[in-house]
């Protein structure tokens, strides 16, 4: 096994054991990323003095013969919308371009606390309002297995750089599938936690009621080690629930005996690749062979998720940017008068995307409409969650493919509203507030398929075990795309 | 009489007195460096959520109990949207669609008739930060600077119904309304630190119609003279404009306090602030024993004292009203009085003289030097008869001034009245000899001609001579004259 292939458990031995030093990893990983980038973009701020400053402060505790954490010494990557102290926070945003937090986010804090090395901050869509990370207000990112296809969006820096092995792992936010969507495209591990289990202190917000920031991973053990560090109550965030947070990895367990099922079938409609739908058929067929009771069933209101999510989140997301206004701090346009300094700021700072969300997030709160648009939304909100309430009454876990489609070409999409159909079976899932994970399914054209899980709120153990006993049982999450092998043989 | 009346409701800021700002762990301390007590949280910095300030809904609900408002046990903050450059992130956490309080009322009495004027509802929101201009206003300023020293400070805004009919009625109700927030201990009400902040929506009608006229929202009034003074104004302004055939434009207008006169600020083209249920503060879910306990610790309110001070002082409901318009004033009284149980002398005290000097010298209660105890002890020696009235109120100025001791006034300035017959009869005849037309007049039957003797007397010693004494030894030594 090799050193960029390795999972985080196989690492922690490494260092423990003093076979290489934290510096040596981060070394290799700067390497590795130096090389990957050209092709790839993944990143937008590569901090490698930090990280090897961090490095250095565990390998003094590894010879002065301290115990160090499993996530200790160990590189990682953080969404750009996550907050860093002395680090640029762009949100990939003109905007925010210039904007240094004077504060960590809470999960950057407990990463920081876990010992983890931060190599970089990572590419996204703006704002994180996309699905193909072509909306960075920077520059794409290119999708590892193909560099002409998108890494999907809107955590793409993040699901390339961990499919590219640029990193062990990384963290992205989803609102809408922005963890899931780009892991199925790239091929790796993305988890969405329940809403509540992870503070949002220090996200930068699109839509508060919908975020939720997550890992992304090679495997389903990693994810359950990174959520060990991430997950729990903070007094700082309201949204944040006060749970009893459990030691996720006592979840892996390579057992589905007996477990429940569910497949909607409105998530195998219309808009599904027949190859897609090849890959999540036969995962299906896994599961049965291992032993679980898999059945079909029905979220009868799922065709109105669509509507209901847009409207929401650009209504939140209109109140949420208001900040960006030119007076405090990011971009601030040269202007006659104050109004005119926040129009111009606002209308050259942010890009196309976002521009389009805070006019429909604007409209739909507008007097006269909201009853028919925002309130009408929320409605929707319940009902879909009232379909998965009733759904969970029969099964411990539903599946669906994460996406209809394999990865897009970099710029073959440029119709919004096709866009926005590629979420359609991730966003239920955010406006139920539930968890969700997608991992490797499978390929369709030499492209990732994801398989997506959703458990019941704060149900995360019940995921990764169902994840976990997948993975045990296939081989789609060993595979490399081609160029990687080479890098990955020739270190270490 | 004027063919119109005045509708008129007021918009009544409050900052609540908590240490800590509503939504962060900042410090409310007024008056410090610009932009010392900030953090990500109250400058809107990307990323930032907010927590509820516990200690900022008790208070809220505190008030609206002394306001006899139904308080709700299930309400939320929801988010006003707008653009202003004290706004750090461009919109304002309020209560929009359920005020943690409602239906409530206060009673004012005003020209010896009394009104209950309901409150519709007061709710909890943050303070936007505080802009000051090199000019005059933020467009024709060249440059403004933005202090977030108060963003994030806990406010209760408390709404009228439409039912203030004139000037003198708001300042009555403003009055009562500071006497009862200051009585319950939510706030300082402090206008001239901004604790307190008013603005009148003011219409007129034809008298013994019904529908409304149209409003104009009057702002920058700094003191409860000036809202009544800008809504007097406001009220002419708008009869004339009626009289000559005009049209009232719905605007906000600024009171110009040098000029005496309301002024076109912008027109309000009912901004659309597209409000909405904010997703990241928590519900507030009250329970009716929690809300129960919070009534138990409101003290007794202005309306209850005062009722007091009629009922058991036997004060008359003038004195009390006065007494009770401040808590500070009301303990005042009530510290004298346990010293000095003769409730409207005391009340003649402090209305005669406490307040002509705290009004004279533009002070608060606070700030004077007398003491509740030497106020006392200054009574009983005019009581006793040691000092003249005319003497002690002498001695009130230096007291108010210096906070001593009244005795030690009296003895270090040798104020001691006269009382001694011997003394003051040698004083008297003097007087006598020098003023034979008024002895002449008083035996004649000229009553008055005694008061100038008298006069005459206090002014030989210097105010000193007992004045009662005085009188009755001139008596008797003019009737004896004559008679002899």
């Amino acid at each position: 096994m090799k050193l960029l292939n390795m999972s985080l458990a196989a690492l922690h031995r490494l260092l423990k054991e003093k076979k290489i030093s934290s510096t040596e990893l981060t070394k290799e990983f700067l390497r590795h990323i130096q090389k990957a980038e050209p092709n790839l973009r993944s990143f937008l701020t590569i901090t490698e003095e930090i990280a090897l400053r961090k490095a250095e402060e565990t390998d003094k505790k590894i010879a002065g013969q301290q115990p160090i954490g499993i996530l200790e010494g160990i590189p990682m990557a953080l969404k750009d919308n996550i907050c860093t102290e002395g680090i640029p926070t762009t949100c990939a945003s003109r905007i925010l371009e210039n904007f240094v937090p004077p504060y960590d986010a809470t999960v950057t804090e407990k990463l920081k606390e876990a010992g983890t090395v931060l190599v970089g901050k990572l590419n996204m869509d703006e704002f994180a309002m996309g699905s193909t990370t072509e909306n960075s207000g920077f520059y794409p990112t290119a999708n590892p297995w193909d560099f002409a296809r998108v890494p999907g969006g809107s955590s793409g820096g993040s699901a390339a750089a961990v499919a590219a092995r640029e990193v062990p792992f990384a963290l992205g936010s989803d609102t809408g599938g922005s963890i899931r969507q780009p892991a199925a495209f790239c091929g790796v591990v993305g988890l969405k936690p329940t809403y509540g289990a992870v503070s949002r202190y220090g996200l930068v917000a699109f839509a508060s009621s919908l975020d939720q920031i997550g890992p992304l991973t090679k495997t389903v053990e990693d994810s359950a080690l990174v959520l060990n560090i991430i997950a729990g109550h903070d007094p700082k965030d309201s949204t944040s629930v006060p749970f009893i947070k459990p030691d996720y990895t006592q979840y892996l367990e390579n057992n589905v005996k007996d477990m429940k099922i569910g497949v909607p079938r409105e998530f195998f409609a219309q808009g599904l690749k027949p190859e897609v739908q090849t890959v999540i058929e036969e995962a299906v067929r896994v599961y049965e062979q291992l032993g679980a009771q898999v059945e079909e069933c029905s979220l009868p209101h799922m065709e109105y998720a669509l509507p209901a999510y847009y409207l929401i989140a650009s209504a939140e997301c209109s109140s949420n940017l208001a900040r960006y206004d030119g007076v405090r701090y990011g971009y601030r346009a040269k202007a006659e008068d104050m109004i005119d300094m926040f129009t111009t700021s606002r209308t050259e700072g942010f890009g196309q995307e976002v521009k389009r969300r805070i006019m429909l997030g604007t409209y739909a709160l507008s007097s006269g409409y909201y009853d028919a648009y925002y309130a009408k939304a929320q409605k929707i909100r319940t009902l879909i969650k009232e379909d998965f309430e009733q759904a969970f009454t029969k099964f411990d876990v539903l599946l669906s493919p994460t996406t209809p489609t394999i990865a897009y070409r970099l710029g073959e999409k440029t119709d919004p509203l096709a866009l926005y159909l590629g979420d359609v079976y991730t966003i239920p899932i955010n406006l139920a507030g539930l968890p969700s994970i997608s991992l490797p399914a499978g390929f369709a054209d030499g492209m990732p398929v994801g398989l997506q899980l959703i458990g019941k709120h704060f149900a995360e153990g019940i995921l990764l075990r169902a994840a976990y006993t997948f993975e045990q049982n296939t081989e789609h999450h060993k595979k490399i795309p081609a160029w990687l092998e080479e890098a990955s043989k020739n270190v270490f | 009489m004027s063919k119109y009346e005045a509708v008129i409701g007021l918009e009544v800021h409050v900052e609540l007195k908590t240490n800590t700002k509503l939504y962060c762990g900042c410090s409310t301390a007024f008056g410090k460096e610009p932009n010392t007590q900030v953090c990500p949280v109250c400058l809107g910095l990307p990323g930032s959520t907010g927590v509820l300030n516990r200690k900022a809904v008790e208070l809220a609900t505190k008030a609206g109990l002394a306001l006899n408002c139904e308080i709700e046990t299930y309400t939320w903050f929801d988010r006003k949207n707008y653009y202003y450059p004290d706004l750090p992130k461009g919109y304002q956490i309020s209560q929009v669609f359920r005020p943690i309080a409602h239906n409530g009322y206060l009673d004012i009495e005003v020209d010896g008739r009394n009104k209950r004027i309901h409150i519709r509802r007061a709710h909890l929101e943050e303070d936007p930060g505080k802009l000051t201009h090199s000019g005059s206003s933020i467009t024709t300023s060249h440059s403004s600077c933005v202090d977030y020293n108060r963003s994030g400070i806990p406010l209760i805004e408390i709404v009228s119904e439409p039912e203030i009919s004139s000037g003198a009625e708001a300042k009555a109700y403003l009055e009562k309304l500071k006497a009862i927030l200051e009585y319950a201990g939510v706030s300082d009400v402090k206008m001239e630190q901004g604790s307190l902040r008013c603005d009148a929506n003011v219409s007129v009608r034809p008298l013994g119609t019904s529908t409304l006229g149209t409003k104009t929202e009057i702002k920058n009034m700094n003191s409860f003279r000036a809202v009544e003074r800008a809504i007097e104004y406001e009220i002419e302004r708008q009869i004339e404009v009626l009289e000559d055939g005009g049209e009232i434009i719905q605007e906000t207008r600024g009171w110009d306090e040098n000029k005496g006169i309301t002024v076109a600020m912008r027109n309000k083209e009912n901004p659309d602030y597209r409000c909405f249920m904010d997703q990241e503060i928590a519900h507030i879910e009250l329970t009716p024993e929690w809300i129960e306990g919070v009534r138990a610790t409101l003290p007794e309110l202005p309306d209850a004292r005062r009722k007091r001070l009629i009922e058991e002082h036997g004060l008359p409901a003038y004195d009390a009203e006065i007494i009770t318009s401040s808590l500070d004033l009301a303990e005042f009284f009530d510290a004298v009085y346990a010293e000095f149980p003769d409730a409207k002398t005391i009340s003649n005290w402090i209305m005669g003289e406490l307040l002509r000097l705290l009004n004279a010298r533009n002070m608060e209660l606070f700030e004077a030097k007398v003491t509740p105890k030497y106020f006392a002890k200054l009574l009983e020696l005019i009581k006793k008869g040691t000092i003249s009235n005319k003497i002690g109120k002498e001695v009130f100025e230096q007291m108010f001034e210096t906070g001593q001791d009244p005795e030690r006034i009296v003895k270090d300035k040798g104020l001691v009245q006269i009382s001694d017959e011997g003394q003051l009869a040698s004083i008297l005849t003097e007087v006598i000899a020098k003023n034979p037309k008024s002895v002449a007049d008083f035996q004649s039957g000229k009553e008055q001609a005694l008061g100038f003797l008298v006069g005459q007397v206090m002014k030989a010693t210097k105010g000193q001579a007992n004045p009662g004494l005085v009188n009755s030894m001139l008596r008797k030594m003019l009737s004896q004259n004559n008679s002899g």
